[in-house]
This record gives structure tokens, sequence and C-alpha cells, in this order.
């Protein structure tokens, strides 16, 4: 154990409470009565279901594939019947329904036929990251990174040091232990195959000095491989990646990057056993280790549970009191969330239930004045400014929250953990995040609709340009055609505007004037039906209007009359030139 | 002799300064008014014209020459008049509420498909070609471009398009703020809770 082991700043060292699970080995989970499988129980886009209602399905079986680079398969856990594809309530705070493929075992647990890879050294690397990804993994951690994604850095990143991040620093949780002391080897062979993968340089295994049992397993299990097991001081949050990283490494990801830039992949233990079972037996990622903890669970301790089975089933199977229990926490209590509802499954990154009795987890005290103390500064491991990054958050100044960095703040609870105030820090921290993830996709939204705008102007400006263009062509054909009649034609209309004229003027006035006429006839009609006193007047006027009528009348007829003689004597040709003037116009 | 040579430096550095500015000011020439871009990069690009202009550009180019109020934009609401108002260097004015008030939550516009008789009004309509259909078949929004401008709405003869609200998404959705002193954050993650 010469290395060294660089400290990185703040942390906490909260009440472990690590004992009421890890006494009991792992042991498994009946079957439940439904398995309820999101599709989305990675980072990245949900996954497309691929099985009809109502269609058999074996263990082992691909239900929904992966949409896209970052996304994961999700597999059948048992074989049984595909009775329902819709919402359910999945492993999100919010409490809103996620879509969900749900199955009904049919207790025969029948797998599809699968075979592994025996020698992994022999087979290319594409075909070993197409194995992990044709089995679902996806980080078990906690984050559910799709791993095939992680382990195929960008072109040009040499990776130096594969890091396992066996530390598991977060209060309660034990699974990762549990699994190292039962499963040391497959651990270290599915670590090793992460390592061909990316060639790795070094490969360290972080644990914390809390787990003794852990670190000699793993020591045994690594003798005369090149994997070298690095234990670190128990502080929380050093399970964190890049606080990991520091620590073994003395490298420092930089904001907005990850850790291959500066040549470190992290995994965690539980996708290290993952990829080992995909690899060597083909087996796809349908279940996982979980730990049932918390002073409600009469049996804690660890299970080893299929995916989609719902904490209500795990909450029976343990004898939990859930007339005692005051909280249900997916998740450590550092990190997690609370759960409402009972239905919600086991998922690929469900790595606790805390079922909390009301003396365990009281409710948090009021919120008091920050009073400056700077112990969250302090205690912060990613050496922000909490208090700053506060009194923004609480103002709602969300890009000044951004210039103190909120974005690399990894929600680890430190500052709020700290706090003689009791102010929920991480909270504020969340929400000021929320907002600017919104604001940032609204930017993105009205970019969008701006150029949609800008298209839609162009293609009407297009649009009427194309009309007009269309309409002098017309124009022109006309003309054309006028220009192709035999001559005499072209004397016409030279006279013609000007008749024209006249004779519209002429038309208006009719129309005018018999407008006129009616209306006054109308308005007689109205007054001798109402008895008004003004008959006589109005009687006048109608008779007036009427010989007004008359007359514009008899003028437009002898103009028409006049047009058309006058039309015949300039045109030898007769009819058709006028039938020809007519129809142009 | 003393007056000339200052005289004559003056007139040279005057020369040789007004050659460079001149060239500079070709060179460097910025194309059109780049607070018109900034101002329009804030309004929300809803393309609603309920502030009086045709469009957020034309307004933005309104704010910039004109000297048009920064509080005529509905579907920006406060926040726009802050970013505004910083950008411009005024004061921040509340909403005027003639021009329209500001939506509690986004909306997009919704067909209700069996009794759209095919008019294409709203295709004429809507600013973004949102809405997808042709002459006497139905119309359907395309809700990921719809920016919920409600100038579809008024022209449909038969009424059939309502404004409804986006649903809270497993995407959409985000943390509300803690309570405030002196309340108990019963809140959804139990940070710091443990015994």
């Amino acid at each position: 154990m010469s290395r060294r082991i660089w400290n990185f700043p703040g942390g906490i060292h909260p009440p472990e409470n690590k004992q009421q699970s890890k006494g009991s080995a792992i042991r498994s989970v009946a079957l439940p009565e439904r398995l309820i499988l999101p599709l989305q129980q990675h980072i990245g886009s949900p996954a497309k279901p691929v099985v009809m209602l109502g269609e058999k399905v074996l263990k082992g079986q691909m239900i929904a594939e992966a949409n896209g680079v970052v996304s994961a398969h999700v597999h059948a856990p048992s074989s049984g019947t595909v009775t329902d594809i819709g919402d359910y309530p999945i492993q999100h705070p919010s409490g809103i329904k996620g879509s969900c493929i749900v199955i009904k075992p049919d207790g025969k647990d029948q797998w599809l036929p699968h075979e592994g890879i025996e020698d992994y050294k022999t087979v290319e690397t594409n075909l070993l990251l197409e194995k992990i990804r044709n089995a679902g993994i996806a980080g078990m951690g906690g984050a559910g990174f799709p791993t095939q994604v992680k382990l195929s850095p960008p072109a040009g990143t040499e990776i130096e040091t594969l890091i396992l991040n066996a530390v598991e620093c977060e209060p309660y949780i034990t699974a990762d232990d549990l699994l190292m002391q039962e499963r040391a080897h497959d651990i270290i062979n599915g670590l090793l195959i992460m390592a061909h993968i990316v060639k790795a340089k070094e490969i360290l295994v972080g644990i914390e000095d809390n787990k003794p049992e852990a670190i000699h397993a793993m020591e045994q299990a690594a003798l005369d491989t090149p994997v070298e097991i690095v234990v670190v001081p128990t502080k929380y949050p050093s399970g964190g990646e890049k606080q990991l990283i520091y620590m073994l490494t003395g490298k420092e990801v930089p904001s907005n990057a990850l850790p291959a830039h500066i040549g470190v992949i992290c995994q965690n233990t539980g996708t290290a056993y993952a990829t080992h079972r995909a690899v060597v037996h083909g087996e796809p990622l349908i279940s996982r280790i979980t730990t049932l903890t918390g002073e409600a669970f009469a049996k804690k301790g660890n299970v080893e549970v299929l995916l989609g089975t719902p904490i209500s089933h795990l909450l029976a199977e343990a004898q939990a009191d859930i007339d005692n229990m005051s909280r249900l926490i997916m998740g450590g209590p550092m990190m997690g969330f609370s759960i409402t509802n009972i239905e919600v499954p086991v998922v690929k990154v469900t790595n606790c239930i805390l079922a909390s009795s009301k003396d365990e987890l009281p409710l948090p005290q009021a919120e008091q004045p920050c009073i400056r103390c700077g112990d969250c500064a302090k205690a912060c491991p990613a050496q922000l400014l909490p208090q700053q990054m506060f009194f923004y958050a609480k103002a709602l100044e969300f890009d000044k929250t951004q210039h103190y960095n909120i974005m690399d703040c990894i929600e680890c609870g430190a500052c709020s953990y700290v706090c003689p105030s009791n102010i929920p820090l991480v909270q504020y921290y969340r929400f000021a995040k929320g907002n600017i993830r919104k604001q940032a996709l609204e930017t993105r939204q009205a970019d969008k609709s701006r150029e949609r705008f800008e298209f839609h102007k162009a293609r009407l400006e297009q649009e009427a340009a194309e009309r007009e263009a269309k309409r002098k062509a017309r124009l022109e054909a006309a003309a054309q055609k006028k220009a192709d009649t035999p001559s005499g034609t072209l004397s016409t209309p030279a006279p013609a505007p000007q008749e024209d004229a006249k004779l519209l003027v002429l038309k208006t006035a009719a129309a005018t004037s018999a407008k006129q006429f009616q209306q006054a006839k109308k308005a007689l009609a109205l007054a001798e039906k109402n008895a008004a006193d003004n008959l006589t007047e109005l009687q006048a006027k109608v008779t007036q209007l009427e010989a007004k009528a008359d007359t514009a009348k008899t003028a437009l007829r002898e103009a028409l009359k006049a047009q058309k003689t006058l039309a015949a004597e300039t045109t030898p040709s007769g009819a058709k030139s006028t039938a020809d003037t007519k129809s142009g116009s | 002799m003393d007056v000339l040579t200052a005289v004559l430096s003056i007139l040279g550095l005057a020369t040789v300064f007004g050659i460079v500015l001149g060239y500079a000011a070709v060179r460097f020439k910025v194309e059109g008014n780049p607070v018109v871009e900034q101002i329009d990069a804030i309004l929300p690009q809803t393309q609603c014209g309920q502030c009086g202009y045709p469009g957020c550009r034309p307004y933005a180019e309104a704010i910039a020459n004109n000297n048009e109020a920064i509080n005529r934009c509905p579907p920006g609401g406060e926040a726009t008049i802050h970013e505004l108002a910083d950008l411009l260097g005024v004061e921040p004015i509340p909403l005027d509420s003639e021009h329209g008030e500001e939506k509690a939550r986004p909306t997009v516009a919704f067909i209700r498909e069996d009794e759209c008789i095919g008019c294409t009004k709203c295709i004429q309509a809507c600013p973004v070609d949102a809405i997808l259909g042709a002459a006497k078949l139905m119309h359907t929004v395309i809700a990921a471009e719809c920016t919920g401008c409600d100038l579809c709405v008024d022209p449909c003869p038969v009424d059939c398009i309502d404004m409804i609200e986006v649903p809270v998404s497993l995407q959409t959705w985000t943390w509300q703020s803690p309570a405030g002193i002196g309340q108990i954050n019963a809140e959804l993650i139990p940070v710091r809770n443990i015994l």
C-alpha cells in the first residue's frame, strides 16, 4: 500500500448505519405477481418497446430496445406474458408516471437460450461492447449511464486508468460491500474485461476502509492480476466519481468535462459484475443487489432482486412494519429521494430501499436564517461557495448562481448536513439547476421557432414572387396573342380604353341610380306601412329617382349600341375579332 | 515657426487618424443594428403579434430604433422584461395588460380533428408552419413546433382549436423551491436526515 492517496477538500463523517444490513448473506426474493419495467431506467432516451400486448416472453428476452446511442435495452426478468404497456409510477422524485411494460410471470422462469464468450481476450473489443450493449447494462451506482457508451471514449483519448468505484460511501447502503464479499472473482473478471476493452494501463479498485471483509475478498480475487486494491479513508462523499478519481490519481476532472478527457474511466462494482455476467454467461441485466434497510424492515439485509419487482413485494418479503414506516426512500439518505407510492419498481439504479421508522428519520427542523458561519463552504467537496449559490438561488437570480459554478455541484448534501440553520441547501441548488436547464431548453426552442418563422416568411415571399412571375408571363402571353391576330385589330385597342372608361362611368351611374331608386322605394313602402307624415315628400323623391335611373339606363344602352357599331365599322373581319377582344378582356 | 510646427503636426496627426478611422469604418462595418439581434434573442419567439408588431423581430427593431416600450410581450412576461431592462439599461416596468396576460403555463394548440372541415385557414395563420394538412382534409398541430401563440384560434370557422396546457413530463419537471425560513421542509429529498 505504498500508493499515495490524495485527500479531497471538504467532506463529512455522517453516522454510517451499515451494520443493520451487512450481517446476513445476499438472499433471493420470490417471484412477484407482476414485474413493472420502466422504459427509462438509465440516462438518455427511453427504450422503445418491441413486444406486443399479450405476447409470451422468455427470461432474458429483449422487450424494449435502445433508442439511439445513449440508451439501453430492457429485458424480461422472468418468463411470462406481457399484460400491459402503459404509464405506471416509476423511480422519480416527482411521482410522475412513466411508460412501463408489465409482465405477469408464469412461474417457470424459463431462459431464452443464451451463450457467453469463453475467452474474452480472443474476441474483438467491438464484439465485447456489442455484448454489453445487448445486455442493457447501465451504470448501477445511481446515475445509470449506459456502460458501453462510457467504455467507448471519444477517438484520440487514451485511457490511462480504469477505476472500480467500490467505495460505497453513502450511509446505510451495503449492496456493493456484500457483492464484493460474495462474488469478488466475478467482479474482478468483469473489471478485467472492461480494462481489456479500453486498454487501460492501470486498474485500480477504490474501497473505503470500513469494509475489511470486502477488502480481503477483493485482494484474494485480485491476486495474480494487474488489479490493484486501494483502500481509502472513510469520508463522505469519497464515492463521488470526481472525488474518487482525485483521491486515487491526484487528477481533477475539469468542469463540463468527462473523466475520459483526463484518461480515466470510473465504473461501479455492480456494473462490473453485470459485465461479467453479460460477457461470460451471455446473461442480460435482469437483476441486481439491493439493500433493504431501515427500522421498519424486520428482515434487513441485501437481496438479489429481479428488475421490475414492485417495492410493495419487497416490503412484504422483508416483513416491513408499514404502520410504523414514516418514510420510504429510494437510494441512500443523503442523495436518495422519498417515494410515496409503494408500487414503484426496482430498476437498474436502485441500490437501496430505506424504510425508516418515525424515530429513525424524524421530520427535519424548520429552516432558520443563514448566519454566515461558512461551515458549508468547508464541507463542500467540489470547493464551491454554497452560501453565495444559496442567496442567489433564493433570490431567483439563476445566472448569478451559474457564475458560482452551480452546475459543478454534485448534490452530495454535505452542506445541508453541516448547516446549523437547517437550510435545505441542496434543494435550493436543485431548484436553481432545474430552472437553468429549463431556460436553456426554452432558448433552444425559441431559436427553433425563430428559424421556422424566418423560413415561413421566406416561403411566403417566394410564393408571392412566383405568383407575380406567373401573372407577368400570362400578361405577356396575352399580349403576344393579340400581336399575332390579323392586322386591323391593332387599331381598335387604341380608342377602346377611352370608350371603356366612358362606358364604365355610365355603367356605375346606372347601377347607383337603380340602387337609389330601389332604396327609396323600400323607404316609401316602410313609410306607408307605418303611416308616416312625409309620405308625399317620399313619393316625389321616388318618382324623381325613377326618372333619373331611367335616363342613366338609356344613356348606357345608347353608349353600348354606339360602341358596337363602331367596332363593326373598324373591323372588317367582323364577328370573329370582336369575340376575341371580348374573351381577351 | 513654433506655431507653424504645432499646427502642421496637429494637421498631420488629424490626417493620419482620419485615414485610419475612415479605413476602419469601411473594414469593420457592422451590418444591421446588433442591439436588434440581442433583443430578438431575448424575446420568446412565439411570433404571436400580441405586442402589435408582426412577429418578434419587428418588435425588437421597434424597441431598438423607435424606443418602443419593453413591456408589451405577454408570452415572455416578467422574466423577459427584466432581461430587456438589463440589456438596455432601463428600469423594468410591469407588463402592459393591454397586450395580454402572462400565461401561467405554456400551451399548445390542439385541433379536435373530427370537427375540422379542412379549410386551411389555421395553416395560413400559423407563423411557424406547425400545422399540417391540406384543403378538405383534416389538419393537425405538430405539438413540438407549436409556440402557443393563439393565432390559429380566431381564423377557425368551426372553433375546433383548443389551447391546452403542456403537461409536466419527466423531462420537463423541476424541483420546487423550498418553503423558506421558519418552514419545515418535509421535502422529497431526505438530505441531512440521518441519525
